[in-house]
């Protein structure tokens, strides 16, 4: 395929998950937008009152970058997850996997599709903010950088598990087990200042610490880690997760018999 | 150069069943041609492996000179597959499922939409063309899977059971639509358990069984070979006994109804003549079955294990 061929087939992939995502409003876009508000009244407005500060900022201040954060992460990979895992079951990929488009082009509109729906997702909890707070981008760049190469690993991570699955339940189990622990524990609602010694040193364990950190640096201009190494870091996910990706997907794991 | 050339083809799953034992097949450029096979018989793997589906664990596979291992995109770009299973978005509309095909192949969406048009249109599915995928009857969803297949304009169509579970006027209506995509020039290899739309299509054929060909010639060669016909006589008026007739074996289904067996050697004017001498006045005549369903089975028996054995024992 020319350049132009395997850029029409990279067009078409994402516009049919952008698509996909937008035809489903009210199970897509609609939840996050619902429980991201109630975040907003409960934590930040009715409990937060009592809570006061919290690195120097009003409590839903401090907490909105982590909850817009938390649904990029959510949305990009629920969108990729679900989607692919679909196109196995019903044997829609088949249409891909018979034409000439390389895989990687494949995978690229998948990741693509899903960070686009997690950016969505991010915007428009970052509106519904602004009802509730004044935010202000301290560092538009790395608030940028975070939200793309986050949205982007997390759309590899829901890539990975969707080409694993074999039913519906193993499409629930990371996101239920793994990825909602880990992002509550991830810095959303405390400073890491708060935690005694040994759990901070846990937490430090937690990947989603350094993306919530990132962000709320950006949006904030504070942070519990290193916000260059924690963009490092992130980065270096990004290029293993696309390359087991595709190296999965050469291989034809979960979709070749 | 061939449409299809493979050469040695093995395939054996991770659970140790053995779908292909080294086939050999060539397909001419232009033919219409048969793939027939009990199931299991290591069908579906090929057709798999042709359309990149299911990985192969040895051999050759070429498209119109363009190996699959090593100029895959080029090979994929000439051929188009309809599978067995539906296997597209349910919840997509019509017309969004040919157009995103074609995207898939790098066509721009304008060029795209018209070719969606085209081939929808010639296959009575523009009407619903805003329709989600689920709500199509079956033959729609065959046709749909068609309209799906050509909308690259591949050379060679691999049709995997076609007409399963279309009606029979409908079934008519796609045979006239394949052999006119045939008639301009497009190879087609298809698979069915409609022994008779083989037997009225295809030009050449090959059987595969155990995963091995069985058979692999033209259908007129294949035909001949049919030693026997069987032929189911309506009678005028009951009777109590099959009539003995020299050379042809008769049973009595039931009262007005016989079963002859003719030998190719045989001609039918001494059958009728031996049964108006005995006062049996024949209304109506029939093939049992269908030639080369009557031909099929004896191959795919012949292939038994079993039946290999007792053949083995036999001699």
């Amino acid at each position: 395929m020319s350049s132009y061929q395997q850029w029409v087939a990279f067009y078409t992939i994402v516009v049919k998950e952008i698509r996909r995502f937008t035809r489903i409003w009210p199970q897509t876009l609609l939840p996050p937008a619902i429980t991201m508000t109630l975040y907003f009244v409960i934590f930040g407005n009715l409990v937060g009152r009592r809570i006061g500060d919290m690195g120097g900022f009003d409590y839903m201040q401090y907490i909105v970058p982590g909850l817009i954060m938390m649904s990029v992460i959510q949305n990009s990979y629920g969108n990729v997850v679900s989607s692919f895992f679909s196109t196995k079951f019903q044997h829609s990929i088949e249409e891909m996997l018979v034409s000439p488009m390389p895989n990687y082009v494949i995978l690229t509109g998948f990741v693509v599709g899903g960070m686009a729906r997690g950016m969505a997702v991010g915007l428009i909890v970052s509106i519904l903010s602004l009802f509730f707070t004044d935010l202000s981008l301290q560092h538009f760049w790395i608030t940028v950088s975070v939200v793309v190469m986050t949205s982007a690993l997390f759309s590899l991570g829901g890539f990975l598990n969707a080409l694993f699955a074999r039913n519906f339940d193993d499409i629930s189990i990371i996101p239920n087990f793994v990825l909602t622990p880990l992002t509550y524990l991830g810095g959303v609602f405390y400073s890491l200042d708060l935690l005694p010694d040994f759990w901070r040193a846990v937490t430090l364990v937690n990947p989603i610490v350094y993306m919530v950190n990132a962000f709320r640096y950006g949006v904030l201009g504070v942070s519990d880690v290193n916000v260059y190494a924690s963009l490092g870091a992130i980065l270096a996910f990004v290029v293993v997760f696309y390359a087991l990706s595709l190296w999965l997907l050469n291989r034809g794991t979960g979709i070749r018999g | 150069m061939s449409a299809l050339t493979i050469r040695n083809l093995k395939k054996t799953y991770g659970n140790g069943v053995e779908a292909l034992k080294g086939i050999d097949l060539t397909v001419e450029q232009g033919d219409f041609f048969a793939l027939l096979g009990p199931n299991g018989a290591g069908k579906s793997t090929t057709i798999g492996i042709i359309s990149s589906l299911v990985n192969k664990t040895s051999g050759q596979v070429a498209i119109l000179g363009h190996d699959l291992d090593r100029e895959r995109a080029l090979a994929k770009q000439k051929i188009g597959v309809v599978p067995q299973e539906f296997n597209f978005g349910q919840f997509e509309k019509v017309f969004d499922i040919v157009v995103t095909q074609a995207g898939f192949y790098g066509i721009p969406a304008s060029v795209a939409r018209q070719r969606a048009e085209k081939y929808l249109r010639q296959l009575g599915l523009w009407d619903k063309r805003t329709n989600q995928a689920r709500t199509l009857s079956g033959g729609m969803k065959r046709r749909l899977m068609i309209a799906r297949a050509l909308v690259h304009e591949p050379d060679l169509l691999i049709l995997d059971e076609p007409t399963a579970g279309v009606d029979i006027e409908l079934r008519r209506s796609m045979w006239d639509f394949l052999t006119g995509l045939n008639e301009q020039g497009r190879t087609i290899i298809l698979t069915t358990h409609y022994l008779e739309e083989a037997e009225s299509l295809c030009r050449n054929i090959a059987i595969i069984d155990h995963g091995q060909i069985v058979e692999n010639t033209d259908m007129k060669s294949l035909l001949e070979k049919l030693q026997v016909e069987t032929f189911i006589l309506d009678l005028a008026r009951p009777v109590t006994a099959a009539p003995e007739l020299s050379g042809f074996l008769v049973r009595l289904r039931d009262a007005t109804t016989l079963e002859v067996e003719v030998p190719k050697t045989e001609n039918l004017n001494r059958l009728f003549t031996e049964l108006a001498e005995q006062n049996f006045q024949v209304m109506s005549m029939r093939n049992k079955s269908n030639r080369l369903e009557e031909l099929f089975v004896r191959l795919v028996e012949q292939n038994l294990p079993g039946q290999a054995a007792k053949q083995e024992a036999a001699s």
